[in-house]
């Protein structure tokens, strides 16, 4: 890829405002930043499977917990370091991943919205379960820490645990945006999107639908599940009722929020939906969720087609006036 | 041997036999018509030929391979490239990715190596994009290459399916009706552009087409269906003065054979 100056000024205007809240947010609200590049991560991954590929999946916060468990288990029970978990979480949420995706081949649209529905509501109740309790913590779920910075970084640039956490957070989704986006627009990402577009043509193309669809689940349980480690350290503890059905209900809403099919699109989404709810909280405090339904709605009122669709339309407007 | 047999082809669809026996063959590099009434049988066997149904009898065989039992997406790699009568179009991508997308079974890149861009796929695809630039130029859909394909007209739309189908190189090109919605001008056009496309791709060409004069005139050998049958097989000349084909046609009500006639 040749960047034009043009792109190479965009890329450095993108890095500092990635980069600015380290020194500019105070504790909380870095905090609350990184839950929303981590929601955004996660949304990223549903995107691949539904947005892409056209398989809905309404259980994605399963594979955020699977992914939250293994390195915290990683974590607290075997002394793992944080990156040394990932490549764990990132394999077992692929594996569970391709699983869910071979019965998704025989099952259509809304039947298997009601499959990854069903796992979504099982796995925090298998987390809770007796037989995984010396592992999981049961109900009481495990507690970790966030890891220190390392000295040699600390020499070059102060940082404390918070701060140090959300650059972790950073380069961690920053690579897995650019993979998806490399992904996305080669010969398998224009071969997913033709899947979900015309199946018949596609075959005709010679595309492998089966071997399409059950990659494309284990694509995104990955990074969602890689969201979901993430966000276990951010934490710094996990529990089974941290991963309520409602969990996927709001990556499908960041989804949507931002855009279905957009790799952009699902970063604003995990901004809207982390930060939108507590605008609704400091609008009122009795019924925040009328108010965040109402900000929802007028919200997909005035962008039926999500923050990436105000995008493309600026974007065609620009193009368009330049010829 | 020919590139492709069809034989003994029966293909039913609950009480209704669309295809009934039908056999046929066509050489590499011809253009072969294939013509019948409405309701003949013509899409029922292209899709049978193309792997999309599994006829009830008969077998097909292409470029030496038994195909009747092969995989949908097996066809396209074997070297059978196919438009369809009622367009299928990928709707949400513009002009150049549904082109691109035909170019699927020419490239190997996986999940992995397209999302680190390893060099074998990058080359790949460079190679799709160049073969895309050429046939957006050869069929003049250079202006619209950026468009979604969706806002286009018909015609258009017919034009990108065949780049799409072409640019994975096909040995046999399927095309079911292209000249539907056309005018006089743009048949004639189409008729220059199959015979181009025949010389510089080193194709075969399986052609349904209610066009009849478009048919006689491009068509190196004709097949005419009439009810899932056979009605007639020879050169265009043959056909067109065969007496079944004359009265399939008039009995239809459809004047144009006999026009041609
Ligand atoms: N999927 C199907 N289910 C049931 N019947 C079908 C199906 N497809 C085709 N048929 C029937 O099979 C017969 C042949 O149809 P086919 O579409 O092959 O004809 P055709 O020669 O392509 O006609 P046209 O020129 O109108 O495109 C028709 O009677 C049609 O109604
Ligand atoms: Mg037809």
């Amino acid at each position: 890829m040749s960047l034009s100056p043009a792109r190479f000024l965009l890329v450095l205007l993108g890095l500092a405002a990635a980069l600015a809240p380290l020194w500019v947010l105070e504790s909380f609200h870095l905090f609350q930043l990184t839950m929303a590049v981590i929601m955004a991560l996660a949304v990223l991954g549903l995107n691949i499977v539904t947005g892409y590929n056209g398989q809905i999946s309404l259980g994605h916060g399963a594979f955020f917990a699977i992914g939250a468990y293994v390195t915290s288990i990683l974590m607290a029970q075997a002394d793992w370091s944080f990156y040394a978990t990932l490549p764990f979480a990132a394999a077992i949420c692929g594996m569970v991943g391709y699983a869910v995706g071979l019965p998704a081949l025989r099952l259509g649209g809304l039947y298997l919205a009601l499959v990854t529905f069903s796992l979504a509501v099982a796995v925090p109740q298998l987390l809770k379960h007796k037989a995984l309790e010396a592992w999981t913590g049961g109900v009481q779920g495990l507690f970790l820490m966030k890891p220190d910075p390392p000295r040699w970084l600390t020499s070059v640039l102060p940082l404390n645990a918070d701060q140090y956490m959300y650059l972790n957070v950073l380069i961690v989704s920053g690579i897995c945006f650019l993979l998806a986006w490399n992904l996305i627009r080669g010969r398998i990402g224009r071969a997913l999107m033709a899947t979900r577009d015309h199946p018949t043509a596609a075959e005709a193309m010679g595309m492998d639908i089966a071997a399409l669809k059950t990659g494309a689940f284990a694509v995104s349980a990955m990074i969602t599940g890689i969201a979901g480690a993430l966000s276990a350290v951010a934490v710094e503890f996990v529990a089974p009722d941290s991963f309520t059905f409602l969990l996927s209900i709001t990556f499908f809403v960041g989804m949507v929020v931002g855009g279905v099919a957009s790799i952009l699109g699902s970063l604003f989404g995990g901004l809207f939906v982390l930060f939108v709810p507590n605008i609704a909280e400091s609008i009122s405090r009795a019924a925040p969720g009328v108010i965040y339904g109402m900000i929802l709605i007028i919200f997909l009122f005035v962008l039926p087609e999500g923050f990436a669709g105000l995008v493309r339309r600026i974007l065609t407007r620009l193009t368009s006036r330049r010829n | 041997m020919p590139l492709l047999e069809v034989r003994d082809i029966v293909v039913r669809f609950g009480g209704v036999t669309a295809v009934a026996g039908v056999s046929f063959d066509v050489a590499e590099g011809q253009i072969c018509g294939l013509i019948g009434p409405n309701g003949a049988g013509k899409t029922t066997l292209f899709n049978v030929i193309s792997g999309i149904y599994r006829p009830n009898e008969g077998s097909v065989r292409f470029d030496g391979h038994i195909t009747t039992n092969e995989p949908r997406h097996r066809m396209a790699p074997l070297g059978l490239g196919r438009t369809f009568q009622n367009l299928a179009l990928f709707k949400s991508m513009t002009v150049r990715e549904n082109i691109l997308a035909g170019a699927h079974s020419a490239g190997r890149a996986g999940f992995l190596a397209n999302a680190l861009r390893l060099p074998h796929a990058r080359a790949e695809d460079r190679a799709a994009r160049q073969r895309a630039a050429e046939l957006l130029a050869l069929l003049q859909l250079e202006a619209v290459a950026d468009l979604p394909v969706i806002d286009l007209p018909f015609g258009t739309q017919k034009r990108v399916e065949m780049a799409r189908a072409l640019i994975s190189r096909p040995k046999l090109l399927l095309l079911d009706e292209p000249a539907g919605g056309l005018n006089h001008g743009e048949v004639d056009e189409l008729a220059t552009l199959f015979q181009h496309v025949r010389q510089s791709f080193k194709l075969g060409i399986l052609l349904v087409e209610h066009h009849m004069s478009l048919v006689m005139r491009v068509s190196d050998k004709v097949v005419a269906l009439d009810f899932g049958k056979k009605i007639a097989d020879g050169t265009p000349d043959e056909v067109r003065s065969s007496p079944e084909v004359i009265r399939a046609y008039l009995g239809d009500g459809h004047g144009d054979a006999a026009h041609a006639a």
